[in-house]
């Protein structure tokens, strides 16, 4: 019976890969909207603490960072393992801290220069007497917003 | 001469450049943390005469070295810290003229007067690790952020809003500024019913 002709060959269909690129244009996408461009490369360890009652962040160009942490591996044997702050693309001093706020405030737009907030991204591993420093040196040239940025989580994650 | 049918372009290698441009994506970029606890730093100058506090409006909140939580000179676990935040600042013991009509505290007269005189201290070591630091920050404005949301739902119920949802959506930049103005007498009204007086003392040495 013809209806049932024997199927010729054995092979197996090729799987088409036509909607591939439909797929990674997805993910490509995502990943472009999802993320926005790093501007520093971060030299330090940097695993934020958990908190649930935070407050979003101001527009990006009201804000000024500023990382510290142990520096990250492959820096450690240059700078050692003691917790360090990092401003813009290079270790500093607390000392430091003062003039990059005045160098940052110089940047901005003259209406943003009272509305600025720095935000201290501190791995949660470090001591609280660099940041202690870092909050002193802030008093000092004024900079009175702060936010310790966190991640979102439950407090219970910092104790462990 | 015959029309020819023009040549399909070959779309085999699309994956390819999307895979390329995927990666690149990845590379440089980064998803970004741009939420955190807000704080006010207190300005330099030196306070010529401090205002006298009566001991029992001040709740001293004490991190030693070693990550260990002392509360009004007691070992406290951090579970414990926002219900006794709370019981603090709600506690209403105040007279006559520092009574507070909306505290539903126990009126402990050996506790805080009024939420407006009430002042948390906190106080932490150079040892301190910065994220049972930031977990006491958090239980600390968590307590603050309750007796708001208390007040709020309670003064504001036809908003249907709580103080901490309500504070998010004035913060939200897409939000209208007409809606903002409509929100901003009852969040001040709420702010200034528990003021947030939480104080930093300079940490102690170690050595």
């Amino acid at each position: 019976m013809s209806k049932f002709k024997k199927k010729k060959g054995g092979e197996l269909p090729a799987i088409s890969t036509a909607s591939l690129p439909d797929i990674v244009f997805m993910l490509l996408f995502f990943f472009m909207v999802a993320t926005v461009m790093r501007d520093s490369t971060l030299m330090v360890t940097n695993s934020l603490p958990a908190a649930d009652q935070i407050q979003k962040l101001d527009k990006k160009d009201r804000v000024m960072y500023i990382y510290a942490g142990k520096p990250s591996s492959r820096y450690q044997d240059k700078y050692g393992s003691q917790a360090r702050i990092q401003l813009n693309d290079k270790f500093a001093s607390v000392g430091d801290v003062a003039a990059f706020v005045l160098a940052e405030r110089a940047s901005k737009r003259q209406e943003l220069q009272n509305v600025l907030t720095t935000a201290l991204k501190v791995d949660g591993e470090t001591n609280m007497g660099l940041i202690t420093d870092i909050k002193q040196e802030l008093r000092k040239v004024n900079a009175l917003k702060i936010n310790y940025t966190t991640r979102v989580g439950d407090y219970t994650q910092n104790m462990k | 001469m015959a029309k020819r049918a023009a040549p399909e372009v070959n779309a085999g290698s699309m994956a390819d450049i999307a895979f390329l441009l995927l990666i690149f994506f990845l590379v440089t970029t980064t998803i970004e943390t741009d939420s955190g606890i807000s704080r006010k730093l207190p300005p330099t100058d030196e306070i010529v005469d401090p205002p006298i506090i009566k001991e029992r409006n001040i709740f001293t909140v004490v991190v030693n070295k070693d990550n260990r939580l002392f509360v009004e000179e007691e070992v406290m676990e951090l579970d414990d810290l926002r219900q006794a935040a709370i019981a603090f600042l709600d506690n209403g013991g105040g007279e006559g003229e520092e009574a507070c009509d909306y505290c539903q505290g126990k009126r402990d007269k050996s506790s805080s007067d009024n939420p407006e005189k009430a002042i948390i201290s906190l106080k932490n070591d150079r040892e301190t690790s910065y994220k049972v630091y930031i977990a006491v920050q958090n239980e600390l404005v968590a307590a603050y952020n309750d007796l708001r949301d208390r007040e709020y739902t309670r003064l504001n119920p036809m908003k249907g809003l709580t103080y901490t949802e309500a504070q998010k959506r004035y913060d939200d930049p897409r939000t209208t500024s007409d809606e903002k103005e409509r929100l901003r007498p009852s969040l001040d009204e709420v702010k200034a019913m528990y003021p947030q007086k939480l104080s930093e003392a300079e940490p102690s040495k170690t050595n």
